[in-house]
């Protein structure tokens, strides 16, 4: 028996943290599982209808709409562009893979929006909710994927919605950040004056403040786009579809050439959505003069709609 | 002065910024000061005592150096910044004691604020930012817009309604927040250095702006302002505000002519009296021989006047006679005919800055005339001079 020493009290003095993790994990698994579960439906539905939908669409069909959605949104060079990224996304012969994975990475985005843009407007009002929620993104940020894959397969089982919900809690962090921030920066003679015409709470956040914070909540919804795609291949560990999926394979079995053709997938998909989201947070910057129905293809069409009304 | 014509009354308004504000207001009754107060408990005091009350459809000037309290003041006004202590009455209704609902309401109908940095929302169109109050206060869409639209007219920007404020000039901008706040129809428009951040020229056509706005709406004005020059302009009366007090409320002649204490004399010192005092503020019935020709000459002194001014009945202007030409004895015919031609008059509200030039060249004491006819006095040219050489 050695003797207690005060210059190394840490002999005696430990917490067993590890085994406190361990029994409240089995605790939660055999008493809780029905309500992990039960978590999963809602998950599982919008999942489920944006796969359904992604994959019904035929290719051609999909790089048209697309390259429509990015002109109406940031002009003819960006349709254009999303017409190159998609096609070559089919040329690689990853298409059906990408719908797979980009169906997952808006799932995650939909969650992350509905939890995080309340939850960065609610802490951007409160200091108090500010100080307690920034510790926790600082963990959901910090902790690394491994340590809470293994407890969500334990909670939730294997599959793509176990693989959203790791997604979520890897992207939520910057939207929070992103959406406290744009509220709490806008300019503080804004708020007076709309307190002076009388805005009631609500009023406030609908009219000027919201508003107002767009482009950084839009840079928020960027930056959780981009996590989600970079999780998407830790999450294929737990038997996650898509283009993470080939990259883990690839990398199982030495085939480089699959490994490398999952890895430009999601490089030519990281690339399309993170155009696409800046386009439209520059649309929501101030210097817009345009109405959104008065350019791209849609003012096309308003534009020849209303040539013929006055012919 | 009575209560009636008083639309907003402020009675021993404190306003102490600081987390004790109890504590401060507790050392205030006792006598301390601020500079003591700030140094036993960090609190700062913001507005001390102030006690002044605003006449219906005057334009009411707060004038202070920067962190004399004056922006403070007109945030407690409608309350962007609570009171520690006393009552703030709107037409009667204490403010003060209102509740959210209220309060709100009074910020929608009976106060609208303009403010120095304009504060116009950048995602919104013209049109939009002058609706913006409307909208606030539920009015539906095709009446606000119809409202915005003539308050834009009113400060002539009714051809801008769809551009965006950063397309227009800082003049323009502010001419939007103008219109914003008209928009709502407000009994009290509250002005916080509203054209501050405007070049001079801008500044000076926007005060020319207010005036004439002022005169079409009777509109009551409080105006916030750190420039002397501005106060006496648009200024029906003037507060003066030291370290967050109210050191003297009067006209601009009032305070000139009898300034409160040391600062507020200084602080006149240089000022261009010209500018705010009218002729009929001056002129002077003694130094020119008033001869009343009511049917026939009533008995006069010429005493040591070198001028007769011949009054009717009515006190109008006849004419003026050299009295070296004349004696008691003349008929009115006789009187008449030795009169000056074509003599010269003013208006009792010209400005003295204006008649300087005709006081100038005549060779008489011009007389000095009210809208309505009647005969006020007159200016001399040494009457002139004393005047402009009182500071």
């Amino acid at each position: 028996m050695s003797e207690f020493n005060l210059l190394d009290p840490f002999q005696f003095l430990t917490i067993p943290l590890g085994d406190w993790v361990e029994s409240i994990l089995n605790y939660l698994v055999q008493n809780f599982r029905e309500f992990f579960r039960a978590i999963r439906w809602p998950i599982d539905q919008v999942l489920e209808f944006s796969e359904a939908i992604l994959q019904s669409i035929p290719p051609l069909i999909g790089i048209i709409l697309s390259s429509l959605l990015g002109w109406q949104l940031a002009g003819k060079k960006m349709g254009l562009f999303c017409a190159i990224t998609l096609f070559s996304l089919g040329l690689i012969g990853v298409w059906s893979a990408s719908m797979t994975t980009l169906s997952l990475v808006l799932t995650s985005l939909f969650f992350c929006v509905v939890f995080g843009v309340p939850l960065g407007i609610l802490s951007a009002r409160s200091d108090r909710v500010e100080r307690i929620v920034r510790p926790l993104l600082d963990a959901m940020q910090t902790l690394p994927a491994f340590v809470y894959l293994v407890p969500v397969v334990m909670l939730f089982g294997i599959g793509n919605v176990p693989g959203v919900l790791v997604t979520i809690i890897f992207a939520l962090p910057p939207l929070v950040r992103l959406t406290n921030l744009g509220i709490r920066q806008v300019p503080e003679d804004k708020i007076e004056a709309a307190r002076a015409f009388g805005c009631t709470p609500k009023q406030m956040l609908l009219k000027v403040q919201l508003p107002l914070a767009m482009p950084t909540i839009m840079a928020g919804v960027n930056q959780t786009l981009m996590l989600s795609l970079s999780m998407v291949v830790i999450a294929s560990m737990i038997s996650v579809g898509g283009l993470g999926q080939m990259v883990l394979r690839g990398i199982g079995r030495l085939d480089m050439g699959l490994a490398t053709v999952g890895g430009a997938g999601l490089v030519l998909l990281a690339i399309f959505l993170d155009r696409l989201t800046q386009a439209m947070g520059e649309r929501s910057d101030i210097n817009n003069t345009l109405h959104w129905y008065e350019t791209g293809p849609v003012g096309f069409f308003v534009r020849g709609y209303r040539s013929m009304q006055t012919r | 002065m009575t209560d009636s014509t008083n639309i907003l009354s402020i009675r021993n308004v404190y306003k102490v910024f600081g987390d004790q504000p109890d504590t401060a207001m507790q050392m205030l009754r006792n006598g301390e000061s601020k500079d003591q107060i700030f140094d036993k408990t960090g609190q700062t005091v913001g507005v001390f005592d102030a006690s002044f009350s605003v006449k219906k459809g005057e334009i009411f000037v707060i004038m202070g150096l920067s962190g004399s309290g004056k922006s403070t003041m007109v945030r407690l006004l409608n309350r962007l910044i609570e009171p520690t202590a006393g009552t703030i009455e709107l037409n009667g209704k204490d403010i003060t004691a209102l509740g959210d609902a209220d309060l709100l309401d009074v910020r929608r109908k009976e106060m609208s604020m303009v403010f120095q940095s304009f504060a116009l929302m950048p995602h919104m169109s013209v049109m939009e930012n002058a609706a913006f109050g409307l909208e606030i206060s539920g009015i539906e869409r095709h009446e606000r817009e119809r409202r915005a639209l003539e308050a834009l007219e009113q400060v002539g920007l009714g051809e801008h309604g769809s551009s965006f404020p950063h397309q227009l000039s800082g003049g323009m901008q502010q001419r939007v927040g103008l219109a914003r706040a008209l928009a709502n129809d407000p009994t009290i428009l509250l002005m916080d250095e509203a054209f501050s951040a405007l070049d001079p020229l801008i500044r000076y056509e926007m005060q020319g702006e207010l005036i004439r706005l002022q005169k079409e709406q009777e509109r009551t004005i409080i105006f916030i302002s750190h420039d002397l020059d501005e106060a006496i302009r648009i200024g029906d009366r003037i507060a003066i505000m030291e370290g967050g007090r109210v050191i003297q409320v009067g006209t601009p002649k009032e305070i000139m002519s009898n300034p409160a204490d040391e600062y507020v004399e200084t602080f006149f010192k240089g000022v261009d009296v010209s500018k705010f005092l009218k002729a009929g503020d001056i002129a002077c019935k003694e130094s020119g021989c008033s001869i009343r020709i009511n049917g026939a000459v009533q008995p006069f002194n010429p005493a040591n006047s070198q001028f007769g001014y011949l009054l009717d009945g009515q006190d109008k202007l006849q004419g003026i006679v050299p009295l070296n030409e004349v004696d008691a004895s003349d008929n009115v015919d006789a009187l008449l005919s030795r009169q000056v031609k074509q003599h010269q008059s003013i208006y009792s509200d010209d400005m003295i800055k204006d008649v300087i030039k005709k006081v100038a060249n005549a060779s008489y004491p011009v007389p000095v005339i009210a809208r309505n006819g009647r005969f006020c006095g007159v200016i001399s040219k040494d009457l002139l001079l004393q005047t402009m050489s009182h500071s």
